[in-house]
């Protein structure tokens, strides 16, 4: 019992470099997905005809398509049209983009639920555009976004373990090498297990704490209480 | 109350047309500084589309809209500056649910007006204290009434200095007894000069306070006048049955 103890505890600073990496991961490709998710969302919403079906077009191409199928295609697509970009590169790009068309939908379903007429009362102010999305719109929608999003981290940092095929050397793959090297694959994966619940739970949780911060009466993050006393 | 003689508004056969239905089928009125004008009339019949036309939230189809000297509806304005000096109220309030009343006030001073925090922070204050809200700056939205809401909207709209308020149906979503306080600021506002539209279904507020009346139905203006010709002597019949109608609901249409 104790060797197993003690073989969990030697490779524990190979799991926290994976565990490193795939937070790596996560973070770059929710940064790129926001982005562009966002871009995608007020082009849905707010863009001319021919803009919102292109962006509609992209978001169901990259819902439709299976992440480690894409993940494949890129990577030997990328190299076969000889692009030379290093797996975790070609990770980070791939989910991203596959998370964009995920958080766009977040983004729209919030930008949309901000009531039209205050979009009206900061354009009579002489507000342009721009500005109406950038202090009405957003602030709004960011924060209606936050359970949606935080829902997203979570699926994303689990994504990222397929970066596995390709060679990146994140958590599940770092698994993998300990556990063939020393046979205890139900430990290993077990110990590989519970750092995935620790980042998830970490991660959301100063997400919940994010939502708090931000919540302003009668709009997001209204309180457990509030809505159980009505419903 | 002095009206001066110097135009503010001029509004020409405005026309504007949703699908098969027209709305406005050539409006045409003038509104003099100082003058606070009261638009009555059925529902439905382009009240509203007409004042969200005159600081093009509506795009006219035709007809032309002067701000004093300048054409609204001219394509080479600049309608973010003829909207700054344009108040507009709405039915609802509008405020911006994610800020609190003194930002809702400032957001325009800052942002549009480019005032610097401090100066933009009194003004907004002092509109606020106008409306009698001082003490519910730092409140939300959603923390107000229906009535401390419209007035912030009120605020909102004075903050930004305009030469005319455009008022549409600012009373028609408050409960009765909120209603008072939103018409109070606006019977002061009138008194104080400032130039107003003012589209309402308050006989009352019209009559007392307003210097012109236009009643209006199915996009055309049926009649215009003074508010004791409208009230006591109306020209058309229709105008006639219209209050008579009303004054069956409220008990006088003079109340």
């Amino acid at each position: 019992m104790l060797d197993k103890l003690l073989l969990i505890w030697e490779s524990l600073p190979l799991l926290i470099r994976g565990a490193i990496v795939t937070l790596e991961l996560t973070m770059s490709l929710l940064a790129i997905g926001f982005v562009l998710g966002l871009i995608v969302a007020l082009g849905q919403v707010y863009g001319p005809r021919p803009i919102a079906m292109l962006m509609s077009g992209y978001e169901r191409f990259f819902r439709a398509m299976p992440i480690l199928v894409l993940l494949i295609v890129f990577f030997y697509g990328l190299a076969f049209l000889g692009v030379s970009l290093p797996a975790f590169g070609t990770a980070v790009l791939v989910f991203g983009l596959h998370s964009s068309a995920y958080q766009s939908q977040i983004f729209r379903g919030s930008i949309q639920a901000i009531k039209p007429g205050q979009i009206l009362a900061a354009r009579a102010l002489g507000m342009t555009r721009l500005q109406v999305i950038r202090y009405i719109t957003l602030p709004q929608a960011l924060r209606l976004a936050i359970p949606g999003w935080s829902n997203e981290y979570s699926g994303v940092l689990k994504d990222t373990s397929f970066a596995f095929a390709i060679g990146v050397t994140e958590l599940a793959r770092q698994g993998w090498q300990i556990a063939t090297r020393t046979r205890e694959m139900f430990l290993v994966f077990i110990s590989v297990a519970l750092i995935y619940l620790l980042l998830t739970y970490l991660g959301t949780w100063l997400l919940e704490l994010l939502e708090r911060y931000l919540s302003v009466p009668g709009l997001a993050g209204q309180r457990r209480e509030e809505h159980g006393r009505v419903v | 109350m002095a009206v001066s003689s110097k135009i503010i508004v001029r509004v020409e056969d405005l026309h504007k047309r949703y699908g098969s239905e027209e709305i406005l089928k050539g409006v045409s009125f003038t509104v003099r500084q100082g003058e606070a004008l009261a638009i009555i009339g059925p529902s439905g019949t382009g009240k509203s589309t007409l004042l969200r036309c005159i600081n093009r939230l509506t795009e006219p189809d035709r007809g032309r809209i002067w701000l004093e000297e300048t054409e609204i509806t001219s394509p080479h304005t600049d309608i973010n500056k003829i909207r700054q000096q344009i108040g507009f109220v709405f039915q609802d309030f509008n405020l911006f649910a994610h800020l609190t009343a003194l930002d809702n006030v400032r957001l325009g001073l800052l942002k549009v007006k480019k005032l610097p925090k401090k100066e933009a922070t009194e003004r907004a204050m002092h509109e606020l204290a106008r409306v009698g809200l001082a003490e519910h700056a730092q409140k939300y939205p959603a923390q107000l009434s229906g009535g401390q809401q419209q007035r912030v909207s009120i605020a909102r709209a004075l903050a930004m200095d305009p030469k005319l308020m455009l008022f549409d149906e600012p009373t028609s979503a408050l409960d009765p007894e909120l209603i008072g306080e939103v018409l109070q600021v606006m019977q002061k506002l009138a008194e104080e000069g400032m130039t107003m539209i003012v589209v309402t279904h308050e006989m009352g507020f019209a009559r007392s306070v307003c210097d012109q009346v236009i009643f209006m139905e199915k996009g055309v203006i049926v009649e215009q006048g003074p508010p004791e010709q409208i009230f006591t002597n109306p020209q058309q019949p229709r105008t006639r049955q219209f209050l008579g109608k009303i004054s069956e609901l409220y008990g006088g249409a003079g109340r």
